[in-house]
């Protein structure tokens, strides 16, 4: 088991070597004359008016927060469809039933007109 | 020499312990260092058949929009990669201005290195497991988040309106599909009682496919949308928002993002293969030997990347709403709908008769399938004729 995480740990690790390995020969080896229009922020010509980071639309929000419950929920399920087998008819029951009722909170989203992109 | 045919991995690994271990190394620090060595073969490994795919991919689009594509350096082009990557890393290395340094930097970094670490679980063979790890499906979704952080960083972090723009579109469109991608992983985890990737394969003496050909399409699609590849590249859009979120990226830190995305898309194919075509397993050939297992999982591979690429090069882009109402009011009822299903299905049949079980479940999926289409055709007519008044058509004016 440790010796598992032990292949993870240095996946992650070799992972990030090689994409910074990559990035850092290709700053080694270009050229370097910065230049103020060079390193301006790239738009359709001409000069960035306003700011950037900006109040963004609160659709984004709502659906990120919906994706919230249904992920935590549906993560909930694994242990549940791991150990069906032997778990017989009730487990598959009492599963259905807490679908259901992820179920009913998505119809409840839908009917209160969060799924719109209005 | 039989064993090496069979186990190549061990007889090596328990030759370079031998080695080392002589050479007067603690046994723990050579078992780390083999086990580094081998990642590092494993991840330089990947990162040629990258290369490689580059060489595909330009190929195949050619050839889908009735041009040859490169064909002139070395037989049939290719060398051309090799000529794209000396190109990408001859070029200035470019931090615009107004980003943020840190996270402008490190998003190229991350986006690279959440592909690699998914090939931390991916069995090759039987026994060329990277990791049998036993929470392998879950640990999928998580790397799968890291894809998603990368993309925010790049957009946050560039200081520019059409990568916030793309990264916004392209984020809410990850999360969404996240969720038919989840709940249709379920489904093998759920026939294979196990969340382990070789488990899964071990399990599959009918493919799953054939168990659950609904839950392959839904992974399939939300698999396309996850990658966010044509019809679902909301973030890039280059006909809208130029690039979307790696607009300020050039040189090597784009050359990550590209790379990134055609493993990404290459590794997915993989995995749907894994959890729905069995994976390595073709007509018992897989327990000959791993030098043959391991070629089978790479051309089943390369098929489901064909198959994204096929969608990719024919669909048209989907505007955002259409996208989010077809995840959250399609794709996302249906397979939950689906799960139930099949979790019925599944304990009540197991026990009968192999043909009757394989028979049941695909009728269900089907009619579950079917359906939910039936359902959707009802209610958009029902929409449209809300909208539409019955036009009579007009006398013809002479």
């Amino acid at each position: 088991m440790q010796n598992e995480w032990l292949y993870i740990g240095l996946f992650a690790v070799v992972g990030l070597i090689i994409p910074i390995g990559a990035i850092s020969v290709g700053w080694l080896l270009g050229p370097k004359k910065p230049n103020a229009v060079k390193q301006d922020t790239f738009e359709c010509g001409i000069e960035t008016v306003g700011d950037t980071w900006v109040q963004f639309k609160a659709q984004y929000y709502i659906f990120a927060l919906v994706f919230l419950v249904f992920d935590v929920e549906v993560v909930f399920l694994f242990p549940w469809a791991v150990r069906l087998g032997q778990l017989g008819l009730f487990a598959v029951l009492e599963g259905i039933l807490f679908i259901s009722i992820v179920v009913a909170g998505l119809i409840y989203t839908w009917r209160k007109g969060m799924l719109e992109w209005a | 020499m039989t064993q090496f045919l069979t186990d190549p991995l061990k007889v090596l690994a328990d030759w370079l312990q031998g080695l080392f271990t002589g050479w007067g190394m603690a046994p723990d620090a050579a078992h780390v260092l083999i086990a580094f060595l081998g990642v590092f073969l494993l991840i330089a490994l990947v990162m040629l058949l990258d290369i490689f795919l580059v060489w595909v991919e330009r190929k195949t689009v050619a050839r889908f929009q009735d041009r040859i594509g490169p064909n002139r350096l070395g037989p049939y082009g290719l060398i051309q990669p090799f000529a794209d990557i000396i190109k990408l890393l001859i070029k200035e290395d470019i931090t615009p201005r107004a980003a943020d340094w840190v996270v402008y930097n490190l998003a190229p970094i991350l986006s690279m290195a959440a592909v690699l670490i998914l090939w931390a679980i991916i069995p090759l063979a039987p026994v060329i497991l990277n990791v049998d790890l036993n929470v392998g499906a879950l640990y999928l979704i998580a790397a799968g988040a890291i894809g998603t952080l990368a993309v925010i960083m790049a957009g946050w972090g560039s200081h520019n309106k059409y990568a916030l723009i793309g990264a916004f579109r392209q984020i809410a469109v990850l999360v969404s599909f996240e969720i038919p991608m989840v709940t249709t992983l379920l489904i093998p985890t759920l026939l294979a009682g196990t969340m382990g990737l070789n488990g899964i394969i071990e399990a599959q003496d009918i493919w799953f496919v054939l168990l659950s050909p609904l839950g392959a399409a839904i992974f399939l699609i939300a698999a396309i949308a996850e990658l966010g590849r044509a019809p679902f590249d909301m973030g890039e859009a280059e006909s809208e928002i130029v690039a979307g979120f790696n607009i300020e990226y050039s040189g090597m830190k784009f050359g990550m993002f590209y790379a990134g995305e055609l493993l990404h898309a290459f590794t997915f194919g993989g995995f749907w293969m894994i959890m729905f075509f069995g994976g390595y397993r073709f007509f018992g050939l897989e327990k000959v030997s791993p030098f043959l297992a391991a070629p089978i999982l790479l051309a089943k591979a390369m098929l489901g990347y064909w198959i994204i690429m096929w969608v990719k090069y024919t669909m048209m882009r989907i505007r955002i709403d259409h996208m989010l109402a077809f995840n959250w009011k399609f794709l996302t009822p249906v397979a939950l709908l689906l799960l139930m299903v099949t979790a019925l299905v599944h304990s009540m049949f197991k026990d009968a008769s192999t043909l009757l079980y394989v028979l049941t479940m695909f009728g269900s999926n089907v009619a579950v399938g079917l359906g939910a289409l039936e359902t959707a055709r009802q209610h958009s007519r029902r929409q449209r004729s809300k909208v539409e008044k019955p036009v009579r058509s007009a006398p013809a004016s002479a």
